[in-house]
């Protein structure tokens, strides 16, 4: 389990809401191979989301470990965080987070842009995903010019162009009708196949089924997850 | 991030935000216009106060009978009275001294000036012909009157413009008759149009030679004597040589004061500090007033936007590139504020110069210089402050927007 893309033991985290101390994230424990693909349910305030922030270096838990390929990140500052994000990770949010005043393609290269890529190539890039995402010919729209399946694949577009290996996304249909929600989570699960790690946070129960390991979370506890229980009957059935 | 990129986007948020920006704008050129304003009218105060000295001429002299009080420690020359009156003769006598150019003695009283039935009462002043010379008076029409005139006080005068004009109206004056208090004098010159000049306003004024000011005033006692030096820097050399000469001529007393440019400006100095404390003081309220302006302006216009930031974290963006970003946007915005409020106080105070023409109002450089300054550090220190602030914690508090 050494070669874990993942590695989280006795995460803790507790955040301070108005003079009481909440504590979302208690003792966590959990280890993601490369190329998995994870739904992370719960009822809201479960603190799903704050795994997922934490798993994407957005937040900083208080004690406990997390190795992301082997690197200690609770220890470095937030620079080097900063530059482990742009290497290994990309993000999909409930609510897109586009930048209203700047292009689907000025959107997209964001990130290129901050990684210092000349823009040419920065365009040639994007235009590529683009395509493959199917989103081409609204490169030069603005994001209200674009309808929420739309804005949700310039996001993913955004989450791609580094290649990251781990996409993370915060419910990644929770703001789209039916079927544009269905094309996002197919064209997420395509990326999935191609290698990509994919961990998704969802309240949406038909959505986590689709992937292989579901983790569930009740008041900062994982409850459940298929894998362990899978592997303890392995090993129950190996016994 | 790469430098062009860096710009092109803060430049990208400015124009894809126009409301905002030019609000914010407005916002740092009002702080800067209201400085470069408010201080333009304090210089303008001094400035005028300053023209009036320098209009007296650096190699002037002015003396008065009396002896200067000294007591009381009051800086503005006070005159005490003297029983001996400066005479014409001890003018005559002052021209002697070897450094002395030209002598305008001045006997000044007022007489009734009429002409064919208009009658008005007229400062009048009796003095030589260097007084043409020491005060830069020059005619409009007409000469001036010889020394030979002053000496065989002839009646001819010159006189004022505005006394001309409400005599004559269009009418040529010179060669005409006219009466001084009944004493009947011929008009041969009229002074230029010329503004107040040591707070005398040579418009309404008229001017007899001294032998008849003398006459008609029945007094030999003169008002003051101007002096012009030969050379400048031997005002104290000369001011020795009078008070000895009045001394021999008036019984062993110096009772006159003596007043140089430098003497008179020296007595104003105080005033002079105060006008510039003042304006001094104007400019920092106004610099205060306008950096909470762009104070909160900045503050506001990067705090509101901490969700892009938490964002730009989340993709990878570094703290530092963070700060970049934001303090090259406040840069670029505050520097446009800073060039329309510039442009705007520049501007106004252009238009004031022409309808306004004869108070001076002008911007100190000094005032420019720190509206900019402090213009701009205000604008980055408190684009800066939310930014960094955003920068340096975790992403997801920012992307909350808190």
């Amino acid at each position: 389990m050494n070669s874990a893309l993942i590695d989280i033991q006795h995460l803790n985290k507790t955040y301070i809401v108005g003079e009481q101390p909440l504590q979302v994230l208690k003792d966590i424990n959990l280890q993601i191979k490369q190329g998995d693909y994870l739904a992370i349910m719960g009822p809201s305030g479960s603190g799903k989301s704050t795994l997922l922030n934490m798993i994407g270096l957005l937040d900083r838990a208080d004690n406990g470990e997390y190795l992301l390929k082997q690197q200690a990140t609770l220890t470095i500052n937030e620079e080097q965080r900063a530059a482990l994000r742009r290497a290994h990770i990309g993000f999909i949010f409930q609510n897109f987070h586009l930048i209203p005043r700047l292009s689907a393609a000025e959107n997209a290269e964001l990130p290129l842009m901050l990684a210092g890529m000349a823009r040419k190539q920065r365009r040639a890039k994007v235009q590529q995903v683009f395509r493959r995402l199917g989103i081409a010919e609204r490169a030069d729209h603005l994001p209200k010019q674009l309808s929420g399946g739309q804005m949700q694949r310039v996001a993913i577009a955004r989450a791609m162009v580094l290649e990251p290996q781990i996409l993370l996304a915060d419910e990644p249909t929770g703001n789209l009708d039916q079927k544009s929600g269905r094309e996002v989570v197919e064209l997420l699960e395509e990326l999935n196949r191609q290698g990509i790690t994919l961990i998704m946070v969802t309240h949406d129960q038909q959505l986590a089924k689709r992937a292989p390991r579901q983790l569930t979370m009740v008041d900062g506890e994982i409850t459940e997850d298929t894998q362990q229980t899978q592997q303890s009957r392995q090993q129950q059935d190996a016994l | 991030m790469r430098f062009e990129d860096n710009w092109q986007y803060s430049w990208q948020a400015l124009i894809r935000h126009k409301l905002r920006t030019v609000l914010l704008l407005i916002a740092v050129a009002i702080g800067v216009t209201s400085v470069l304003l408010l201080t333009s009218l304090g210089e303008g105060a001094r400035l005028f106060i300053e023209k009036e000295f320098s209009q007296l001429g650096s190699e002037i002299m002015v003396v008065l009978p009396g002896k200067k009080e000294t007591t009381g420690g009051g800086s503005v020359p006070v005159y005490g009275s003297t029983p001996r009156d400066l005479t014409i003769e001890d003018a005559i006598a002052m021209k002697k001294i070897s450094t002395v150019k030209a002598i305008a003695p001045i006997i000044a009283g007022t007489s009734l000036l009429s002409y064919q039935g208009k009658s008005r009462e007229v400062i009048t002043l009796g003095s030589s012909k260097e007084i043409f010379a020491v005060r830069k008076l020059n005619l409009s029409k007409g000469k001036i009157f010889n020394s030979k005139a002053s000496d065989l006080a002839k009646p001819v005068c010159v006189l004022g413009a505005t006394i001309k004009q409400e005599l004559f109206g269009n009418q040529a004056a010179v060669g005409q008759w006219l009466r001084f208090s009944g004493q009947r004098f011929r008009v041969i010159g009229v002074l230029q149009e010329r503004g107040e000049s040591m707070g005398l306003d040579m418009r309404q004024m008229a001017i007899i030679p001294i032998r008849s000011a003398e006459s008609l005033f029945n007094s030999p006692a003169l008002f003051r004597v101007l002096l012009e030096l030969k050379h400048a820097n031997t005002e104290q050399y000369t001011e020795d040589k009078l008070r000895a000469l009045i001394k021999k001529r008036h019984e062993g007393e110096d009772d006159i004061t003596i007043l140089t440019q430098n003497s008179l400006m020296n007595a104003f100095n105080k005033i002079l500090t105060l006008v510039t404390a003042s304006i001094g003081a104007i400019a920092a309220i106004s610099l205060v007033v306008a950096g909470f302006l762009i104070m909160n302006v900045s503050f506001v216009s990067v705090s509101r936007r901490k969700e892009e930031i938490g964002l730009l974290k989340a993709l990878g963006a570094t703290a530092k590139e963070i700060r970049l970003i934001f303090l090259t946007e406040a840069l670029l915005l505050v520097s446009l504020g800073v060039l329309t409020g510039l442009i705007l106080g520049y501007g106004l105070t252009a238009l004031a110069a022409i309808i306004w023409p004869v108070f001076p109002v002008s911007i100190p450089w000094w005032a420019t210089l720190a509206s900019i300054v402090v213009a701009l550090a205000i604008g980055l220190l408190f684009s800066w402050l939310p930014a960094a602030h955003a920068a340096k914690h975790d992403p997801v508090l920012a992307l909350r927007g808190n």
